[in-house]
């Protein structure tokens, strides 16, 4: 049968559809098979919605402010500002001139946006 | 097709089923077909109370091998798991989490209650603050005694337990049936648990050295 398909135009395809289809087969059946087979036995604590030893408290839909989100960015860009500094220090005395300048106006710029932090007010905590 | 039907004919005798084998024909029922595909891929849970969790970890690592029967995939959800291997001292106040948990699994499920701890409060029976057994709340399979049991002995208890497995009845077994089930939680009171134990899993055992009624009285 398979002999057949490959003289045909399209035969290609035709394995292809078959594979798409056993695979598409192989990735349900256990999921099928386990929904008809597994025997159900469902109870109050089976059916909460979270699977923990302790009885989930309070309303999930917590809401926070979105000065956390400005910390965090304001952190992720020192954190990166170290790790730049940091190797650049280590080598510092075999560097060229301008290296050094380069570092400078990263460093700069980083002080620039530290001073706008500043002045918009994210680093006090209201 | 019931299962019913799929069993009818097939109860032959040993003899007969060995001649067959030797044939290369393997008879068997739709029973010993799911208990054989069960026992071969009992899921434990993740979980470990004290010490003897350091014993559970290492019967998973490379030299003792949990995988040659099975059981290496330790199920991080209690919705995967299909064995509870109670690995260490239960404390009054991780009682209730330990049965809590228990529920959450899906039927049909599994207790192995490792160490003297998890079997009766080993060395710390006489305290005021360990549950002396967890078998007072849920219904434990294998109790696998040691303080704490080498890993080897935790690949026998489950050799234990997948032999009973393989005589569990799917028309007679209580997982097997349609319903609710849910073993009671208990409560931590701040220096006791209530109730005390479950009476459908555990009763407390009768005192031999008890003196009848009629002469406690006279």
């Amino acid at each position: 049968m398979l002999a057949d398909a490959a003289g045909e135009p399209y035969s290609a395809y035709l394995l292809l559809g078959m594979m798409i289809l056993l695979a598409a087969g192989f990735a349900c059946a256990p999921l099928v098979l386990s929904a008809i087979l597994a025997p159900k036995k469902p109870g109050e604590i089976k059916e909460s919605a979270f699977e923990c030893g302790l009885e989930s408290k309070g309303d999930p839909w917590v809401q926070f402010k979105v000065q956390y989100y400005l910390c965090a960015l304001a952190f992720v860009i020192f954190d990166i500002e170290v790790v730049f500094i940091y190797p650049w220090a280590v080598a510092f005395t075999g560097l060229s001139f301008g290296a050094f300048l380069a570092m400078g106006v990263f460093i700069i710029l980083l002080a620039e946006s530290l001073i706008y932090l500043w002045i918009k007010g994210v680093l006090t905590w209201k | 097709m019931t299962t019913e039907n799929l069993n009818a004919g097939f109860d032959l005798d040993d003899t007969t089923r060995a001649e067959l084998e030797r044939a290369g024909v393997i008879v068997s029922s739709v029973d010993s077909l799911y208990n054989w595909a069960r026992g071969g891929s009992v899921w434990p849970l993740t979980f470990g109370l004290a010490c003897c969790a350091i014993e559970m970890i290492a019967s998973a690592t490379s030299r003792f091998d949990i995988s040659r029967f099975g059981s290496e995939v330790f199920r991080a959800s209690p919705r995967q798991a299909d064995l509870m291997i109670v690995s260490g001292t239960v404390t009054k106040k991780m009682a209730p989490q330990v049965v809590r948990i228990f529920n959450q699994m899906p039927e049909p499920k599994w207790v192995i209650a490792m160490g003297a701890c998890a079997i009766s409060g080993g060395p710390f029976k006489q305290g005021y603050n360990v549950l002396k057994g967890i078998d007072r709340y849920i219904p434990v399979d294998v109790y696998l005694p040691g303080c704490p049991p080498r890993p080897e002995a935790v690949l026998q208890s489950l050799n234990y337990l997948q032999e009973k497995i393989r005589t569990q009845d799917i028309k007679s077994d209580p997982a097997f049936t349609k319903g609710r089930r849910q073993y009671p939680v208990p409560r931590f009171t701040g220096t006791d648990l209530e109730p005390p134990y479950n009476p459908e899993v555990w009763q407390p055992p009768a005192n031999p050295n008890a003196k009848p009624l009629e002469e406690a009285t006279a």
